[in-house]
């Protein structure tokens, strides 16, 4: 064994970024619908239907308490599904990560640019829903302005989480357990669309302590409605741990399954 | 250029590649010649940096496998056995694309896209998406790819499987073009012809081990001989090779003689043992390759 201390990244994660973004820009068009018209349906279907039953919400209307949910949610679909069935698709139909490793990328770099890639999803998807629910009025300016930022944090997790999925996914139906058994019960029961504090505690100390979209709720809620708190220091570092110890995870697993 | 020393594959109990040496030359083209499943691809993936071996040594262009990944890849050319084109991308795009992976300027990627497009003839279907090609079509986009970096070891792992005639006779053209430019080039092929056409030397491996090593001629002569007279093996045609004690092997329906004097055995054949067929061809690598890994199917 030659003692050499190889560095596994480099700046290389950017050209899997970039062919990324290039082959979805090919389609914007049908890629910028659903963020435009996700919270469009939800605010009227919610807000106005389901909101005229409800007065407040922790001291706001129904619909500044879903607003900043939705973007939430918006944020963990785009790089979850991103780095689960479409990754699935590169890695294993199209064979894109197998070529790209015959080239001077590495696996790590591969992985590193597809996580990013789920990130910037996440950032695309809450850019184009924010003049949407800023025409509606419920999110309040300039501290809305942090969501950007902290759309890239929460992407990058929910992207790490999914490809650890992909990762051990025998085969693309697979993908389905995760939607169902972790996606779907975090859409519900992360303080999206009711309070968490309505749930039995130990219902709440579960999505307090393993629901990352509990923290991602509670961040964007604050940013929203322009409440900082340290609460929210609390949850984004939170947030900050779990990428931190996913995303190696992830980079692992994905060797382990690709070089053989 | 590659250097391979004890080298060993294995996934889990298999074994796939079984210690094996060889060593290839700069400008030369070598060839892994081997029933399914020898280990041809195993190797390959090794030299290209994308399989890590799992003992033995292994370099290439002097740095060692897995120590120096990068540098090597960046000087490698890869046609993989499985087709991997990107489908999000046109036939162009493809190499474009390609090209940013190793790091060349957009116009001059450009340049060396349209180049390799008029050489390997594709220009028409520069900018068809990759679902529309045919196979064979796809295996030489893939040459192309391969190219785009200007590689100085080109690695094929069955090149022309699939290609009709006319394609593998241009790709037979354009990689002798190549390696008089001084490229070398490591290649598997199930096709004998093509070996014994391109390769300076090849080895014929067959389960993870390299049975012989050397140039097609002369592993011809050495193996098996000059010619081959072949009869329909019928019990008569037999019984009157046996009588003159004259050695044969049956391979099939035929009997096979092998023989520095066809003329001899010809005649013979055709007024003692009263035939009215027999046919003489010099042998060829395919003797050489049934003849060391046997008749019987491997996988
Ligand atoms: N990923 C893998 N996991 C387990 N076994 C494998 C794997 N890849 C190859 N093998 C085994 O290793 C051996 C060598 O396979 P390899 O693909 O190198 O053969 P090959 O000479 O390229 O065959 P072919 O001519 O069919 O392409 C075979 O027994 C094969 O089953
Ligand atoms: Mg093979």
């Amino acid at each position: 064994m030659t003692p050499i201390v190889r560095i596994p990244f480099s700046y290389r994660f950017g050209k899997v970024w970039r062919r990324n973004l290039v082959t979805f820009m090919r389609t914007w068009k049908v890629n910028f619908i659903p963020p435009f018209l996700e919270p469009l349906l939800y605010l009227l279907a919610l807000g106005l239907g389901v909101g005229s039953f409800i007065t407040q919400v922790e001291g706001v209307s129904y619909p500044r308490f879903i607003a900043p949910a939705l973007i939430s949610i918006a944020v963990m679909n785009a790089a979850f599904f991103e780095c689960t069935y479409s990754s699935y698709v590169r890695m294993y139909y199209q064979k894109t990560f197998d070529a790209m490793i015959t080239t001077p990328l590495s696996i790590e770099d591969v992985i590193l640019g597809e996580l990013c890639w789920g990130a910037t999803r996440s950032f695309i998807y809450a850019l184009l829903m924010f003049p949407v629910l800023l025409a509606f009025g419920v999110i309040d300016l300039p501290s809305s302005f942090l969501i950007f930022p902290f759309s890239l944090l929460a992407g990058f997790l929910f992207a790490s989480l999914g490809m650890c999925f992909t990762a051990v996914s025998p085969g693309i139906d697979t993908l389905n357990y995760p939607s169902f058994l972790l996606i779907t019960p975090m859409f519900l029961f992360s303080g999206t669309f009711f309070p968490l504090n309505l749930l039995p505690v130990p219902v709440q100390i579960v999505a307090y302590g393993l629901l990352p979209l509990t923290h991602v709720v509670a961040v964007m809620r604050g940013f929203c409605l322009g409440i900082l708190s340290l609460d929210l220091l609390l949850s984004i570092t939170w947030l900050a741990i779990a990428s931190t110890l996913l995303c190696p995870v992830a980079i692992h697993l994905m060797k382990k399954r690709l070089i053989i | 250029m590659v250097v391979a020393e004890e080298l060993e594959k294995r996934f889990g109990d298999v074994v796939a590649v079984d210690h094996i040496h060889f060593q290839v030359e700069e400008g030369e083209v070598f060839g892994f010649l081997g029933p399914n499943g020898a280990g041809k691809t195993s190797t390959m993936r090794m030299i290209e940096c994308v399989s890590p071996k799992t003992m033995g040594s292994l370099t290439v262009f002097g740095m060692d496998s897995e120590a120096h990944p990068r540098e090597i890849k960046q000087h490698i050319g890869v046609v993989p056995q499985e087709n991997n084109l990107d489908p999000d991308f046109t036939v162009r795009d493809n190499l474009i694309q390609f090209a940013r992976y190793f790091d060349i300027p957009v116009d001059e990627a450009s340049r060396r896209a349209d180049e390799l497009l008029s050489f390997l003839q594709l220009e028409e279907k520069k900018n068809v998406s990759i679902e529309k090609l045919s196979g064979g079509l796809r295996r030489r986009l893939i040459l192309a790819r391969a190219l785009i970096n200007r590689p100085r070891l080109l690695i094929l792992d069955e090149p022309t499987t699939g290609l009709d005639p006319q394609a593998r006779h241009l790709i037979w053209e354009k990689l002798r073009g190549l390696v008089t430019q001084g490229n070398t080039v490591i290649l598997t092929t199930h096709y004998m012809e093509e070996a014994a056409r391109l390769c300076d030397r090849i080895v014929i491996m067959d389960q993870g081990r390299i049975l012989e090593e050397g140039t097609p001629q002369a592993l011809v002569k050495r193996l098996v001989g000059d010619y081959i007279v072949e009869a329909d093996a019928t019990v008569e045609v037999r019984n009157c090779l046996e009588q003159h004690r004259i050695p044969f092997d049956t391979a099939g329906e035929k009997v096979q003689i092998v023989t520095p004097e066809p003329k001899l055995i010809t005649t013979l054949l055709l007024e003692e043992c009263h035939l009215e067929q027999v046919a003489v061809r010099p042998a060829s690598l395919e003797d050489v390759f049934l003849k060391l890994t046997g008749r019987t199917l491997r996988e």
